[in-house]
């Protein structure tokens, strides 16, 4: 583009955040079209013998390791015939119908093919995906994780923000490490805080295999969900795995006592240079009918970690989703991503984050960072613990429950400083490098990181040694936090193992709640049939969620502020003779019931600018209250029927004013001044001098006002709650009558 | 009272005289002060784990319930033992034979489903290249 010839306006739209991403055109051959890729291969499933001899246009000689993967362990092919003489068409709709329940459908994808469960879901526009989620979900409770790290890896941090998190609500806590060999120490401070903030939270650690495998025989974490997949064999291999090896790396965490959730999601095979031309939703449906064969029961899907990627595709947001109810459909848990950065837009991603918000998911974000983005050491914090009151207040606008429940600043001060508190009391029962009382009290107050003294960071790593090569474990902490005066902690940490030896919390969409119970799709499945059934926000837990810290209540901030009253009612009020009078028309409750006006403006201060100002433009003031009215046409109106001159100023409580005219209609004026948050008291000088210079019939120019266009949004409230104050002092066919400004303000006109 | 895997769970709260420790403690035994506890008491048996299997297979989930049952084996191999064979099975690690030497080991072990699920890699693997050499 010439400089000399630009439109302003594109330049400014290209300053916005949505514009530091790149958005491109799809492009097959590199994997980067979202879905009905031109690559994909036709569904096929041929069965000879009781025997898969074709999956998806491929012959057995031609499968790949995944292919063979999901024909030995993941297709069940007397399903698989019925499917077979079924439409996709059909299958579209049934997993729209609100009357074919979940069981069904989850039965019918057993017999469905990678190739054909991706093109049914991509025939779901995202109304209907978001419908089918909501539906298909395994638990009937949606729930959240949050993401807990510091860059000083800060253990009295990390305890802190991990008990918060609990005491927010998150069902599952993740961490990880800067240095792995802190690993022991970070998975140890997650523990002992999140069972500080609610006894039951699930934590990990994400690390490499081997050190995980040994955290959790320590009793320091309970969930994994590490273990990547992937949609192409090569993909899969360049990651030094194949199915078998991470099917039975499930195994042998399962064998541990560790829930373990798998990973996947579209974009990552087009990242990595290998996604053999084929859109990212077939790729996706190739991992998760995997993920499904291999056991797992779950996977946190959603694309992850590539997002932006998929989202730089036209239908991006719709592969996305599209992701998560498939997995949802092949009856896994989902943890549905919204943890990786999406867009540096805040529309578009919250835009984004509606399809899986709305439906709710087992696990609406896979780590929502409940401390500053500064601190995330998961490369995300999509949303972090700035954005966490629009997270409670687009669940309280929608009456939906999102999985984070609000908590008061004191609280929230309590919980963080008794787990700072007791992993204080751990790392000195273990000879740890001291967690010293300025940490604890940082911890408990900080903004992030950068507010905590550095540790001696060599020494922390000995002690980290220390856990695994004496073998530490939750016993011991538990023990350590009993002795030391926090026997509620100890006994949720010890509760915590008790839940590894009966090992409930392995089965699908597991999550333990307050008190103890294991909840998941076993003994609490989503039988969503539609409305009225399934889970809804209803009774003590939408009162919860909708109890914000912040909300006010209404009563109070109608009511009258006490003040003195600035004026004295003199009689009934009536119509004057003299031709310079103008009349001050106020309302029914100003002065009496109300105070100040909006933006707390005393109402003796008004008035006596108002008077002033007729006064400084030659011009006799006189009050009025109008009581037939809370309407600021009407008190303006019947002020100037009243007034000598036939011209009078109508006057709300709030502060909204007018100029009249006797001989207007009622709804008709000279001026209005709507604005009332943005007049000021020489605003009302103004108003005054004008109405004067109306009566007395000299030239005016109207009194400049400021446009606010977020005063309505700021204070549609406030104003309708001073009205209804106004209203309420309304007597129906109430004559006028005369008030006198008093000597209460007197000394504060000017 | 015989195990119901579709009315039993959690077996924790609902059949906890069915859970024990490695050490045979009953579930409502276990406690923080409790004498005999020790950190290698608080993990799932191996009997705990096939119970797990059995829900899910309750449930309709065939392969979490195949999964929970190699879970079950496994339980009682050392550490190392496990990430030897899950090294062994990585991509190009492991001769035919090697493989089929990890199945024999984990037959030998009463782990059936898992020595299966080796030999299932095995086969595959030569297939597609994945074998060692």
């Amino acid at each position: 583009m010439p400089a000399d010839r630009r439109s302003e306006r594109f330049v400014a739209r290209e300053q916005r955040e949505l514009r530091r991403e790149l958005l491109i055109e799809p492009l097959a051959e590199l994997g980067l079209v979202a879905m009905n890729g031109p690559n994909d291969p036709e569904p096929s499933l041929v069965i000879e013998d009781g025997r898969v001899v074709e999956l998806d246009g491929r012959p057995e000689h031609e499968w790949d390791a995944l292919d063979h993967f999901v024909v030995a362990n993941g297709l069940d092919l007397e399903v698989a015939q019925e499917a077979a003489t079924l439409a996709d068409e059909t299958i579209a709709r049934m997993l729209v119908d609100v009357d074919v329940p979940r069981a069904d459908l989850v039965r019918l994808s057993r017999g469905l093919t990678p190739a054909r469960l991706a093109r049914v879901i991509a025939m779901l526009d995202p109304v209907e995906l978001m419908f089918a989620l909501k539906k298909l979900r395994a638990r009937r409770a949606p729930a959240n994780q949050a993401h807990v790290t510091n860059l000083k890896e800060n253990p009295a941090l990390l305890a802190a923000d991990a008990a918060e998190a609990a005491a927010r609500g998150f069902a599952e806590i993740e961490t990880t490490v800067g240095v792995s060999r802190y690993a022991p120490l970070n998975a140890l401070a997650i523990l002992v805080g999140s069972q500080t903030g609610r006894p039951g939270v699930m934590t990990q650690c994400a690390v490499e295999e081997r050190l995980n495998l040994r955290l959790a025989i320590a009793g320091l974490v309970t969930y994994a969900e590490t273990l990547s997949v992937y949609g192409t064999e090569r993909v899969f291999v360049d990651g030094d795995d194949t199915p078998w090896s991470k099917a039975f790396l499930a195994s042998a965490y399962a064998s541990r006592g560790v829930k373990v959730r798998f990973t996947s999601g579209g974009g990552s095979e087009a990242l990595m240079g290998e996604s053999e031309g084929k859109s990212m939703l077939y790729l996706e449906a190739r991992c998760l009918a995997l993920v499904r064969a291999a056991g797992s029961q779950g996977v946190q899907n959603g694309s992850i970690s590539c997002v932006a990627l998929v989202l730089a595709v036209p239908g991006g947001t719709r592969e996305v989703l599209a992701e998560n109810v498939l997995a949802a459909w092949l009856d896994l848990e989902v943890a549905s991503g919204n943890d990786a950065i999406s867009s540096h837009s805040a529309i578009r991603k919250t835009a984004k984050l509606m399809g899986q918000f709305l439906p709710g998911t087992d696990f609406v974000t896979s780590g929502y960072s409940s401390m500053p983005r500064y601190d995330n050491m998961f490369g995300g914090g999509n949303y972090d613990s700035d954005d966490l009151d629009e997270w409670l207040t687009i669940q309280r606008d929608w009456q939906v429950d999102a999985g984070i429940e609000p908590l008061d600043e004191e609280s929230a001060l309590a919980v963080r400083e008794r787990a700072a508190r007791a992993i204080q009391a751990v790392f000195d029962a273990f000879g740890f490098p001291p967690v010293t009382e300025e940490e604890v009290r940082l911890a408990t107050t900080c903004l992030d990181s950068r507010d905590l003294p550095d540790r001696d960071r060599a020494a922390d790593v000995v002690a980290a040694d220390r856990v695994l090569a004496e073998g530490l474990s939750a016993l011991d902490v538990a023990r350590a936090l009993d002795e030391r005066g926090f026997p509620e902690v100890a006994a949720a940490v010890f509760d915590m193992q008790r839940h590894r030896v009966a090992a409930d919390y392995l089965q699908t969409s597991a999550i333990i709640a307050a008190d103890g119970t294991v909840v998941s799709a076993v003994n609490d499945e989503n039988r969503y049939t539609g409305p009225g059934t399934g889970y809804r926000l209803e009774g003590e837990r939408w009162e919860r969620l909708q109890r914000l810290p912040y909300a006010i209540d209404a009563r109070l901030l109608g009511a009258a502020q006490g003040a003195a009253s600035p004026v004295e009612v003199l009689g009934p009020a009536a119509r004057g003779e003299s031709a310079d009078e103008v009349v001050i028309a106020v309302g029914p409750a100003f002065g009496a019931a109300l105070s100040e006006t909006i933006n707390g403006l005393a109402h003796g201060d008004v008035l006596a600018e108002l008077a002033a100002g007729v006064r400084e433009e030659g011009g006799v003031p006189r009050i009025v209250r109008i009581t037939r009215s809370s309407d600021v046409a009407f008190i303006g109106h019947d002020g100037a029927r009243l007034s000598g001159s036939g011209i009078a100023v109508g006057l709300q409580s709030k502060g909204t004013a007018l100029i009249h005219r006797a001989d207007l209609e009622p709804l008709d004026n000279l001026e209005l001044f709507g604005m009332a948050p943005s007049l000021t008291l020489a605003s009302y000088r103004q108003i005054g001098r004008n109405a004067a210079g109306y009566a007395l019939g000299h030239a005016v120019a109207p009194v400049p006002t400021v446009l606010d266009n977020f005063a309505r949004a700021k204070l549609i409230v406030r104003t309708t709650l001073l009205h209804a104050r106004e209203t309420a002092e309304v007597v129906r066919g109430g004559e006028p009558v005369e008030l006198m400004l008093g000597a209460v303000v007197a000394t504060t006109a000017s | 009272m015989s195990f119901d895997p579709s009315r039993d769970y959690p077996l924790g709260s609902t059949r906890p005289e069915l859970v024990r420790t490695p050490g045979g403690i009953p579930l409502d035994e276990l406690s923080l002060h409790g004498e005999r506890v020790e950190a290698s008491e608080l993990r799932a048996t191996p009997e705990t784990l096939r119970l797990q299997a059995d829900v899910a297979r309750a449930a309709g989930r065939s392969q979490l319930a195949d999964n929970l049952l190699r879970a079950s084996e496994l339980a009682g191999l050392p550490d190392e033992t496990i990430l030897e064979i899950y090294t062994a099975l990585r991509p190009g690690r492991s001769t035919a034979a090697e493989l089929e030497g990890w199945a024999e080991q984990l037959e030998s072990r009463a782990a059936t489903t898992s020595a299966a699920f080796v030999r299932e890699a095995a086969r595959v693997y030569a297939k597609r290249g994945l074998l060692a050499g």
